[in-house]
């Protein structure tokens, strides 16, 4: 049975087992490989995209609820790396082995879309869900207080 | 000096790249700390490239890359060099990913080695590609070499200047002779421009924007995708199994059971469930009726290794050196000091989960892997594939984290087999996080039994170091090869500190868990279990950690690495100079808030030079580290930015195996199998971290590992400043600190 929803802005249309996780579909079904698979539970927020603007965990996610929802993903956000989050964590060098990064930028965007100036304190409560294995977290702070400052924020 | 590369190879290469002639330059590297396992492999395998570098007539220079990018920065560091003596701009630099040629050598990625080993030969190769595009300029406007001169990727010659762009140049110069790499000149180390400096990334626009492609990124037309169901037994073996429901889930193709074996494998094979897509896969596999035979490790238990430390404490161990006569001036002296450390198996956990995608044809395979050991990879392969190892095409891809699990082959070796068996499609084998976690290679478990006494001035007597552990060396070397156990105290058993009387001793302990290199290997549980024991050596003669390590350390000199003199020897000026730096930097002695500890470690691994302070508390019944001070004294920095980086990455590394879980066995398997019962360390958890960079200019050294060793014993010395609690088992519990 065909899943209708909006990918990136784009119309999707995807025909797979209704119960498939978000992420595989977005992996394995339509090649979009920027979210990424770090432990299938929900726990490290390795695959996290936006639906309907909210940080979701793809890989907990079947597919079937997303019918007629809006699904943003690392490369919605910009493919040239404009956004002012990706411009920071450029700026900030961030990412070191950069696999969970694409989950890290996600829950940042959702969190200044939310509190567009996060205190420490707000940045460990929406980030805490993601994990990084290179330790890159203080970065990731000082790159989501960086992207909080810059006047273009489209965050 | 440390690093004294060989140049054993050097071609010149014209190719028709980019539609038109290319100077390539490359060379091949085996330093001396690598020199022994460089020249056996020479024996087995033909020479690698290690580096190319490219000029095309458009003027686009490009390095090949001849080592594996994981998150270190290597792909950073190592253009840079090029870019150096090149005097080219950075922003101009490309980087790609070096194929692997069978005709050439590559040592892989590892051991914190690819800047110190390519330091000087990448300095010659680009040193020499710059001097053949001089001389050619200087031909074409008839001049001589020595009044031209190179910038910005172009030549520069006379008043008013006239210029030559490397493009413009690259077909005459490929014509002329190379340069002796031995005595090309080199850039004045004060005119450089790229080296030292600090600079992005060199893939971190695709990092940021997803576009960067890891190994599980791989996309073959046609391919399938694989999961594996293995015995949950270390060693144990597939009995029988039922595939019929497995093949009624939607989307599998097929179930192919498949054996494993050799020296690098994690395990003895199991059935794949091979799909259309990751989670078809997966569903198979959990409809799957698998029999196992467990084999004899089913009675291991962590428990009984436990029991087994003990014992083999109980015996005491095998001397593996012998300085003075430790054991008398301990049994005499009035002040002494015993201590008893417990380290578990650790997992790499790497972010991306091993993967590889094979596809085997009869006359070739190419592969798509994650590797730090390309090499490797393809020899396995062509195995597999019944193939010379010329046939087998290895891209080696990005890696979400290495950290040593990515030296491995196991999960190459499966994907081969599996790829063997399924007619020509590609197949990439996933591991989901619980394989991952429940058939990694661990870092070793180990018991320690540290002696130490003090003489009447409060100068170290003695020093004694027994340990017991399921060695690496033991799961690598041939059934019934003797351990020494030297290699499971690495830099530990040629401690810093002035005793006449020192010994050290190691027994081995059986397990059937495979253990391999975790970051910063021995020194791991060797800085733990040292730089604890110190300080509590410190207390015991009733001085500041500080103080009491400067005076042992004592004076300036150099310090022979024990049992290995091919390795540089240890610099206590060097030593001495990242503590002091460490301290002055923490401002060591100045009051803390009510509850804060400060604590101080110091450590030599990889060639390099680190030392930590932190400020810790107990809150809520856990250990907060509030602040991280380092000094790192890796050489000359290449990227300093880069090196902050890595040291930062080592900190939390290093406290996620101290502050949360372990490996632990039961049955003769792991009992964690994903974050919820292996935890890592979060944001909230981390401290604000400070790296201060020595700005040497020694030969560079390693970085991605010597953060890691001293992290630990620094939190644990805060803590001990703060509740006067000493931490000697890892991981530690909130019993440790009530």
């Amino acid at each position: 049975m065909a899943i209708s929803f909006t990918l990136n802005g784009k119309a999707t249309s995807v025909d797979v087992s209704p119960d498939m996780p978000l992420l595989w579909v977005l992996r394995d079904t339509l090649n979009m490989t920027g979210t990424k698979f770090g432990c299938g539970m929900a726990l490290c927020g390795a695959c996290t995209v936006h639906i309907n603007g909210e940080a979701t965990r793809s890989c907990i996610t079947a597919v079937s609820s997303i019918a007629g929802k809006k699904v943003t993903t690392i490369e919605g956000l910009s493919t040239d790396g404009s956004h002012p989050v990706q411009q920071a964590w450029m700026e900030e060098d961030v990412p070191q082995c950069g696999y969970c990064q694409s989950g890290q930028i996600m829950s940042a965007v959702a969190l200044l879309s939310k509190k567009p100036k996060p205190t420490d304190a707000d940045i460990d409560d929406a980030m805490s869900g993601n994990i990084c294995r290179c330790g890159t977290y203080q970065r990731i702070r000082k790159a989501i207080h960086r992207a909080a400052s810059m006047p273009a924020s489209k965050a | 000096m440390a690093i004294a590369p060989v140049v054993n190879r050097r071609d010149f290469l014209k190719t028709g790249a980019a539609g038109g002639v290319a100077l390539v330059i490359g060379f091949h590297l085996s330093p001396s700390a690598l020199a022994d396992q460089a020249a056996e492999q020479e024996k087995k395998i033909p020479n690698p490239l290690d580096a190319w570098v490219r000029i095309t007539p458009d003027n686009h220079v490009t390095l090949i890359l001849g080592k594996s990018e994981m998150g270190q920065g290597i792909m950073t560091a190592l253009p840079m060099i090029l870019a150096e003596e090149l005097c080219l701009d950075w922003k101009n630099v490309k980087v790609e990913q070096a194929p692997t040629n069978p005709k050439v050598y590559d040592l892989g990625t590892g051991g914190s080695g690819s800047v110190a080993g390519s330091w000087l030969p990448l300095r010659r190769a680009g040193a020499a590609a710059r001097e053949m595009l001089i001389a050619a300029a200087a031909q074409k406007w008839e001049v001589s070499p020595d009044t031209c001169k190179a910038a910005n990727g172009q030549v520069v010659h006379g008043h008013p200047q006239r210029y030559l762009s490397y493009g413009e140049l690259v077909e005459a110069a490929a014509k002329l002779p190379i340069p002796n790499f031995n005595t090309v000149p080199l850039k004045n180390s004060a005119d450089f421009t790229v080296v030292g400096h600090d600079t992005h990334r060199f893939e971190g626009r695709d990092k940021a924007t997803g576009a960067a492609k890891f190994g599980i990124d791989s996309r073959v037309p046609g391919m399938l995708f694989a999961v594996v169901a293995r015995c949950p037994v270390f060693g144990g073996k597939l009995a029988s199994f039922d595939a019929t429901k497995a093949k009624e889930v939607p989307g599998v193709r097929d179930v192919i059971s498949f054996e494993t074996s050799g020296r690098g494998a994690s395990t003895t094979g199991g059935v794949a469930v091979l799909a259309e897509n990751s989670w078809a896969a997966m569903q198979g596999r959990k409809a799957l009726v698998v029999k196992w035979d467990e084999g004899p490790a089913a009675n291991e238990s962590s428990a009984e290794l436990h029991k087994q430390f003990l014992a083999n404490a109980a015996k005491g161990g095998k001397a593996l050196r012998n300085d003075g006569d430790a054991d008398s001036v301990l049994g005499s002296s009035p002040k002494k000091v015993e201590a008893v450390y417990e380290l578990p198996f650790a997992p790499h956990a790497c972010m991306e989960p091993m993967n590889c995608t094979v596809q085997i044809r009869p006359d070739g395979a190419e592969a798509w892997v994650p590797t730090q050991a390309p090499q490797w990879a393809q020899g396995v392969i062509a195995e597999a594939a019944k193939l010379p190892p010329e046939k087998v095409i290895v891209h080696t891809t990005l890696m979400g984290g290495g950290f040593g699990r990515r030296y491995q082959a196991d999960f190459v070796m499966e994907a081969a087999q599996v790829a063997a068996k399924a007619a020509g499609k590609p197949v990439m084998v996933l591991w989901t996080r619980e394989d991952d976690m429940q058939h990694g290679f661990y870092r070793p478990a180990s018991y320690h039994k540290l002696q130490g006494a003090l003489d009447a001035n409060g100068n170290l007597a003695a020093w004694k170091h027994f340990q017991t552990s399921t060695s690496i060396a033991a799961k690598w070397s041939e059934k019934g090869a003797e351990d020494p156990g030297l290699g499971e105290f690495g830099s530990g058993a040629t401690i810093p500190y002035v005793t006449p009387n020192v010994r050290i001793e190691y027994t081995l302990a059986e397990s059937s868990v495979p253990r391999a290199w975790w970051r910063s290997v021995e020194h791991s549980s060797s800085g733990f279990v040292i730089e604890s024991f110190i300080d509590e050596l410190a207390a015991a003669a009733g001085q500041d950690p500080l103080v009491f390590r400067m005076k042992i350390i004592g004076g300036d000199r150099k310090i022979p690495m024990f049992g290995n003199d091919k390795e540089p020897p240890l610099d206590t000026a060097r030593l001495k100079g990242v503590l002091q730096l460490a301290a002055e930097k923490a401002g060591w002695g100045k009051p803390l808030p009510k509850g804060q500890g400060r604590g101080i470690a110091t450590f030599y691994s990889f060639n390099s030079y680190t030392a930590a302070v932190a400020e810790a508390s107990v809150q809520n019944g856990a250990i907060k580290v509030h602040r991280l001070v380092y000094a790192v004294d890796c050489g000359r920095p290449i990227n300093p930015e880069g090196v902050r980086a890595q040291v930062e990455s080592a900190a939390i590394y290093g406290l996620s195996a101290a502050l949360h879980d372990a490996i632990t066995i039961k049955g003769g398997r792991v009992e964690q199998s994903n974050f919820n019962d292996y935890g890592m360390p979060r944001m909230s958890e981390t401290p604000k971290t400070e790296v201060h960079v020595v700005m040497s200019k020694e030969e560079p050294t390693g970085i991605g590992e010597p953060g890691l060793p001293v992290v630990t014993p620094a939190v644990c010395n805060a803590i001990f400043a703060a509740t006067g609690k000493r931490l000697r088992s890892l991981p530690i519990r909130s019993e440790d600190l009530a």
